[in-house]
Order: structure tokens, then C-alpha cells, then sequence
């Protein structure tokens, strides 16, 4: 079955049974790919979801300081987005996990939709976040994307009318990423007091599975968020766990660390 | 003659909006504010009203006698946008908008700036309309551009050093997305140039064009007749698009746009988007673009600040793909040389930026018909530029 049918299956079990999993974000190849490698097998493992890859990008204007100096090292590294599916190519049929990669528009533009569409799906990519990417852009990348099968999550986010939420819905596949605040990934101590009233208010709307990120750092903001979507991304706060430890060893004993705390509070919930 | 942009925001094959959705609502309610604004009278006025007696205009159009003598073919007229209160055309944008914000019930203002000239104009028009004002600047820059910073807090705005990637413009433009994503609500994001996601590069192209109305007038009432060629220097391309764009329809009026061709043409040493670059999107726009074969924007290089960004505006690519205007480019040398030239020619000492136009234009003269009319933006003044000027004349 290829990575976009594994996903929607996963998203569908985890709404029969009335569960929330885990998205854990990582860049490639920070700070190598080979340590990228063995974490994504690392996060194969029950609670989790999918795994969302973040390929590096020379600007990243929608990422805070985390993300920036995680991107900033894997470029250092040489990281390209060739380079990033060969990884996800080498990673699947061996993880059960799927991969969501999420890049900026340009490395993707860059490589030519089509033909990075096509490399995608050999590779076993699931689907893709364009970062900067809005629903009016996105014609022309939904087209190439659709055409072999990976999906395109678009983002809804606190700024967005219930009219553009719908639409986004709809360019959405298998799931929309809700952004849970204004600001950049991994800002803020705190989640927006009016998340949970704006996740209920998308589930009214829309029938598409919801993930929920930006902001997200403890156990105890995926428990307030679980009951109110489909999945819950992590991203700055596993990139600053590796990053805080300077042997494999122990990046990978803090990754696995976290991941089980913030899966904690899923536990729980029907799954 | 019409040159868009359509509803989208695409001149052509080139702009539209590439941001992330939490700025898209905020973009869509900028662009209703600008097209109701643009339309009422009272708006109108009051822009033209700090323009005349707040900055100055109409600016100067001045017929540069021994600049004409030196060159030996056509008559050459300085566009004085270095008259300007402040320095340099970046005010005209500044006033526009700033007005704008208020009428928008925003009272923060944020704004990149490069060699400080977009900063000071910004922190002038916050400070003139009472607004809360941060600048995002890269260090390498503030460094570059110290007395910029200075004037910047002088006039009551923050000055934010950005560290990020090459700590240069591109890298402020990053930071105040970055700000404005997180303020979106209270904040109005004044960009500096006909660059980023529609509807800047239309409404700072509306704003600009006010140079080309003037010269349009003023070389009539000066000759009796439009003239054959305009040249003006284009970084992001905004005192270029506000000349030429009130002569697009002028079949006959050539134009010629001059990008900064720094110290030579591997990628990284120049800035010169249309000969080294190619279709990309970058912070907002999709347009010609320096980046590498994975789409990673490649670092830039010019002596002049201003011109030193790896993007141009949609516009100018679409005009260069029609064929309407001619881009060319000329390196830090010639420029530098230009800057000399020009100080001891007429006693105008010009921004390295400007400098690149009269660059060029100081070699094709040689080829330009005898009595040919040409008007040369000046769009800013070099004072900014006298420590870079003295440091690194004999380095370059």
C-alpha cells in the first residue's frame, strides 16, 4: 500500500477509535543523516502516527531560532532535498511509520513539481506540508502531487476565516495541519487560551483529519489538545533535545526520552 | 498600457502571494484597505499634502549641463530623488504607507532595511504619524551602516540586529515575517520595495510612480518632448518601477534598468538577478532569483547595499520578458569610479546605488545619438556611503 493509503488508514482507526497519535518533526540530516536515520527508527513505534521530515531551507521565514539553527547545520551537512528522499527511500518498506515531508516551495519549485512528485512517490513519501504555500498558490502542486498519489497538507491557521478554513480542508489530504497561534514554530510557553474552542469550531466544519502544531512542547499541552483533534505535531522541542546532547547515544536516549512523555497522555485515549 | 497585475497579483508570469496562512487573511485585508484607500479623494490628498510640504516634492528635474558636455551625444537630466527629505525616494513609499496603517487602525510598524536608507525613512514616517516602530537590520549591516542605526534611534524606533544566515537584508526580511506572523493583528509590515506578496509590489509601485508623473512633466515643460531613454538602478526596483512606470505606454521612450554586477560572475559574487539567475519564489514573490540547483538562495554580493538581494520585483520580470525594458548590469568597480565621477562633475555626490546607473550610462553615452533626451534617476544621496567609499576604494 503505498505511504498516502497507510496514512489515511491510520488517521481513520485512530477517529474510529476515538485517538489521538503523535507527530514527531525532525530536519534531515541535523546534524547527519545518519543520526536522522536511526532516529526516524527510533520514532517507528505505537502512539506515532507519522513522522514529519523537514527538509532544510536557506530562509526559513515561518521557523523560530530551534528550526532556523537545526536547518542551519543541516545544510552545513550538505543536505539537499534529493538527498532527503533518498533517505526516506532507504528508510521505507523497513518502518511501518509513514513520512510527511515538509519543505518550503522553493527547493521543491526549483526541482520541478513534476518530476519531484514522481521522486516522492518512488521514494515512499506519504505526503507533503508546503510551509509557504497557501491554498491560492497551490494549483499547480496539487495537480503534480495528485497525479502519482502523495498528498498535500495544507496549514489553517488562528488568522483563518471558516470560509478559508473549508477550502483548505478540501486541498488538504490525508489531514489539515492547524497552526495552534500566530507566531513561528516553537514560540511561545503557552498555548492560546481559545485553541481548544478553535479546534471544535474546525471539527464542526470539516470532516478531513486534524493535526495540531506550532508551540507544542510538553505532555501536558498535548493532553489539553488530544481530545479536540487527530494528531498533535512536535517539532522545536525534540529538535532542542537533540541538540542540547553531543553523542548519538544520547540524542537518541533524549529523543526517545520525550517522544514517550509526550505520548503519555495519548495512552490513554482509545489506542 | 496595462501591465497588471491581475487579480492574483501576477504581472505576467511573475508575483502572486507565497507566504504562510497565518499573514495570507492579513495580506487580503491589506489589499481591500489599499484599493478602498486608492480610491478616496481625502487619502489621496493627504498623501500629496506630506509629499509636497513634508518631503519636498515635486524633487528637482535637473539638466546636469557638464555631465552633458563630459558625455559629448545626449542631454542629460538628473532625476533628484537624493533631494528628497531624507535622502532618497524610500520616503514616498513610507509616507503611502504609514498613512496608510493608521487609516487601518494599525499604530505598530515594522520594516527591513539593507543600507539603512528604507530603516531611517521608515522610523521618519512612524515618528511624523506618532506609530511604534521596530527595524529589522542584519548585523552585518548595522556594522556597515552605523550611522544609519544611529539616525534610526534617534527618531524613536527599535533597531533589531538579525544574526540568521548571511545577517544581511534577505535575513531582515526573514525576521520581520517572522514578526509580523506573530503580530499580525496589531501590525502593519511596511516593505521597502516592489518586492514580497501581493499587494506590495503594486501598491509600492503606486506610491513610486509619482517620480516618473513629475519627470514626465518636467521634461516636457524643460524640452517640449518625452524623452528617449531612462535609466535607474534596480535592487528590489522600486525608484526604477516608479520612473519608468507612467512611460510604459511611450513606445518610443527606451528604458534601461542597471542591477549590480559586483566583483565578478560566479554566483555570489554579483547581485545581477536576470543574467545569473533564474524563476524562483523567495520570501513572498515569485520572480527571477540567485539560488543554487536545490533552491537554496545563494549569498550576494554588491558594494552598494541597496542593490544587494538575491530577488527582484515581479514586475521587472515580466517587463524584461516582454521585451519593454532592458536590464543590464555593472559591477562595484565601474560604480565606484561612477561615484567619483559624478561628485566632481556636478557637485552631487550620488548613493553607491545610483551610481550603478550612472555607471552605465557614462559608457553607452558614446553610442547614444547626439540631442537624444535622457533622464537618469538620482535615487539617492551618497552621504551613506562616504566611510564605504574611503575604506574600500583601493581594495576593490
Amino acid at each position: 500500500m503505498a505511504g498516502r493509503a497507510v496514512l489515511r488508514e491510520r488517521l481513520a482507526s485512530l477517529r474510529r477509535d476515538g485517538a489521538t497519535g503523535l507527530i514527531p518533526f525532525l530536519t534531515a540530516g541535523d546534524p547527519s543523516m545518519a543520526f536522522t536515520e536511526r532516529a526516524i527508527r527510533a520514532l517507528d513505534r505505537p502512539g506515532v502516527v507519522a513522522i514529519e521530515l523537514g527538509v532544510p531551507f536557506s530562509d526559513p521565514l515561518a521557523d523560530g531560532p530551534t528550526i532556523q539553527r537545526s536547518s542551519e547545520r543541516a545544510l552545513a551537512a550538505g543536505v539537499t532535498l534529493p538527498a532527503t528522499l533518498d533517505l526516506v527511500r532507504r528508510l521505507s518498506g523497513t518502518i511501518s511509520t509513514p513520512i510527511v515531508l515538509m519543505s518550503y516551495y522553493n527547493p521543491m519549485l526549483r526541482h520541478g513539481l513534476d518530476r519531484f512528485a514522481k521522486r516522492a512517490r518512488r521514494s515512499g513519501v506519504a505526503a507533503v506540508i508546503a510551509t509557504d504555500l497557501p491554498v491560492e498558490e497551490g494549483a499547480p502542486y496539487r495537480k503534480a502531487m495528485d497525479r502519482v498519489g502523495v498528498g498535500t497538507v495544507f496549514l489553517a491557521a488562528p488568522t483563518s476565516s471558516r470560509e478559508r478554513v473549508s477550502r483548505i480542508a478540501e486541498a488538504s489530504d490525508p489531514f489539515l495541519y492547524y497552526v495552534s497561534m500566530t507566531g513561528t514554530t516553537g514560540s511561545g510557553s503557552d498555548l492560546p487560551k481559545d485553541v481548544v474552542d478553535r479546534l471544535e469550531m474546525i471539527r464542526r466544519l470539516i470532516a478531513t483529519p486534524l493535526a495540531v502544531g506550532f508551540g507544542v512542547t510538553r505532555p501536558e499541552h498535548v493532553k489539553r489538545l488530544a481530545p479536540h483533534c487527530d494528531a498533535v505535531v512536535v517539532g522545536s522541542a525534540l529538535v532542542a533535545a537533540v541538540e542540547r546532547e553531543k553523542r548519538t547515544v544520547d540524542r537518541l536516549g533524549a529523543l526517545d526520552r520525550l517522544v514517550g512523555r509526550l505520548c503519555g497522555p495519548l495512552a490513554g485515549r482509545g489506542a | 498600457m496595462k501591465t497588471g497585475p491581475d487579480k492574483a497579483g501576477y504581472f505576467g508570469a511573475y508575483g502572486g502571494r507565497f507566504v504562510p496562512e497565518t499573514v495570507m487573511p492579513a495580506l487580503l485585508e491589506l489589499e481591500e484597505a489599499y484599493g478602498a484607500a486608492k480610491k478616496e479623494k481625502a487619502f489621496r490628498r493627504s498623501v500629496d499634502r506630506y509629499l509636497k510640504e513634508y518631503c519636498g516634492r515635486p524633487t528637482p528635474l535637473y539638466f546636469a549641463e557638464r555631465l552633458t558636455a563630459a558625455f559629448g551625444g545626449p542631454r542629460v537630466y538628473l532625476k533628484r530623488e537624493d533631494l528628497n527629505h531624507t535622502g532618497a525616494h524610500k520616503i514616498n513609499n513610507c509616507i503611502g504607507q504609514a498613512l496608510l496603517a493608521k487609516r487601518m487602525g494599525k499604530n505598530r510598524i515594522i520594516a527591513e532595511t539593507g543600507a539603512g536608507q528604507h530603516g531611517v525613512a521608515t522610523a521618519t514616517a512612524a515618528a511624523l504619524f506618532g506609530m511604534k516602530c521596530v527595524i529589522y537590520m542584519g548585523v552585518e549591516d548595522t556594522r556597515r551602516q552605523s550611522l544609519n542605526v544611529f539616525r534610526m534611534k534617534m527618531l524613536g524606533a527599535e533597531v533589531v540586529p538579525v544574526d540568521s544566515g548571511s545577517k544581511t537584508l534577505k535575513d531582515a526580511i526573514n525576521e520581520a515575517m517572522r514578526d509580523w506572523v506573530t503580530h499580525v493583528k496589531t501590525t502593519h509590515y511596511l516593505l521597502g520595495s516592489v518586492l514580497g506578496p501581493h499587494p506590495y509590489p503594486v501598491m509600492v509601485r503606486d506610491f513610486q510612480a509619482v517620480i516618473g508623473r513629475e519627470a514626465r512633466r518636467q521634461i516636457v515643460r524643460a524640452e517640449g518632448r518625452l524623452p528617449d531613454l531612462l535609466v535607474a538602478c534596480v535592487g528590489g526596483g522600486s525608484n526604477s518601477i516608479g520612473l519608468f512606470h507612467p512611460f510604459l505606454g511611450d513606445d518610443a521612450v527606451r528604458m534601461v534598468g542597471v542591477e549590480a554586477g559586483g566583483r565578478g560572475k560566479k554566483l555570489g559574487d554579483h547581485a545581477a538577478r536576470f543574467s545569473g539567475g533564474s524563476i524562483g519564489v523567495l520570501q513572498g514573490t515569485l520572480s527571477y532569483l540567485l539560488h543554487d540547483r536545490h533552491g537554496q538562495i545563494a549569498p550576494t554580493h554588491s558594494v552598494s547595499a541597496g542593490l544587494d538581494y538575491p530577488s527582484v520585483g515581479p514586475e521587472h520580470s515580466h517587463l524584461r520578458e516582454t521585451g519593454r525594458v532592458e536590464y543590464t548590469s555593472v559591477g562595484d568597480r565601474a560604480a565606484l569610479d561612477a561615484f567619483h565621477f559624478l561628485s566632481r562633475t556636478e557637485g552631487i555626490v550620488p548613493a553607491l546605488e545610483s551610481a550603478h546607473a550612472v555607471a552605465w550610462l557614462r559608457k553607452a553615452a558614446r553610442s547614444l545619438p547626439k540631442g537624444d533626451l535622457v533622464i537618469l534617476n538620482l535615487s539617492g544621496r551618497g552621504d551613506k556611503d562616504v566611510v564605504t567609499v574611503a575604506s574600500g576604494a583601493s581594495q576593490v
